[in-house]
């Protein structure tokens, strides 16, 4: 089967953290209210800390909002905040409190993390995040992403087994390829 | 057996959308169609697929594309499966005869008695310009899909 790969590259208008010159690039397209995303980001978050300074980690919103309504307001209230300076303290935050995602919720969150809540509260009206949204969502889609979560190990599409060993390994290969 | 191929004008069509209904393929004439035929209403594959070209709606859109999504499962299962989901496309029930037009396509399982999971881009003037079949645990997305729409030739609106 061809490789599949991310058709836009990772770039500024991307949440990262790591460094931009780690030798391994993890991109997931994640759902807030998606089940396998709330497991995912336990997975994620171990990984983060088995690679340190060798990975660098990018999340890209893929709400599939029909079969989860909270999703969308989710994922610009991650953007929202993160205009803020404080994306993934709200995008950590959203999958700890996944079963309570909706207004209240991120409300809640945008105080407990010393957000300007006007400025909070008047992005989600006017829905300022939506086209950033909806921008990731289509370069998903372009991307081959049929579903979430999905991920990308160095612009190449992971279609192995979501568990924490097989993507450590899987990365642990590219870092070495990479040497 | 293998799926119609490009160039090939698509097999009419004519099923029931809800118990009193039928839909067919001609009312469409002189807009791309997407047709999807998948195994059945509920499967987690199934439900993933459609609810991603369900969000994908107004992509869809701008090519003034209307999309079909074909199983062999009866209309009040339909019925029952869209209002679940929030589905804002139509379902046709290729039910009886079961699966003839799954099989008028090329992609209708004899052992399994169920469609493939394939994808047909339909344009304007009914002639196939674009078909794929993927496995059948496999959702193929909709890349696919929007490359063909995008490769279609644009008449003015």
């Amino acid at each position: 089967m061809a490789v599949v790969s991310l058709t836009i590259p990772v770039g500024k208008d991307d949440h990262t953290q790591g460094s931009a010159v780690a030798p391994v690039t993890l991109v997931e397209y994640g759902d807030y209210e998606c089940p396998y995303c709330g497991s995912a980001y336990l997975i994620v978050k171990a990984i983060i800390k088995h690679f340190g300074s060798k990975l660098r980690f990018v999340f890209r919103n893929m709400p599939l909002n029909e079969m989860h309504p909270n999703a969308e307001l989710a994922a610009e209230a991650a953007e929202a905040a993160g205009a803020q300076g404080k994306f993934w303290e709200m995008h950590d935050a959203l999958y700890e409190h996944q079963l309570e995602l909706g207004p209240d919720l991120v409300r809640m969150l945008a105080r407990q993390f010393h957000l300007d809540v006007t400025r909070f509260e008047d992005d989600l009206v006017s829905r300022r995040y939506r086209d950033h949204v909806k921008h990731d969502f289509i370069s998903g889609v372009r991307s081959g992403v049929a579903g979430t979560p999905t991920f990308f190990i160095n612009g190449e599409r992971y279609d192995g087994a979501l568990d924490e060993e097989s993507l450590t390994a899987k990365m642990q290969r590219k870092i070495d390829l990479s040497k | 057996m293998a799926a119609l191929k490009p160039g090939t004008l698509a097999p009419s069509i004519s099923l029931a959308s809800t118990p009193d209904q039928r839909v067919g393929l001609s009312e469409f004439r002189g807009r791309p169609v997407i047709l999807v035929f998948y195994p059945a209403d509920w499967s987690p594959v199934c439900g993933d697929q459609l609810a991603l070209y369900n969000e994908l709606r107004e992509e869809f859109a701008k090519f003034n594309a209307a999309l079909l999504a074909i199983s062999v499962d009866g209309v009040w299962c339909h019925l029952a499966f869209a209002q679940n989901r929030g589905y804002h496309f139509t379902l046709l029930s290729d039910f009886e005869p079961k699966g003839e037009i799954a099989r008028q396509y090329g992609v209708y399982r004899d052992n399994d008695g169920f469609a493939e999971r394939a994808l047909f881009v339909v344009d304007n003037d009914g002639i196939i310009q674009w078909s794929f079949v993927s496995p059948v645990g496999v959702n193929p997305g909709a890349d696919g899909i929007l490359s063909a729409l995008e490769a279609l030739p644009r008449w003015p609106s």
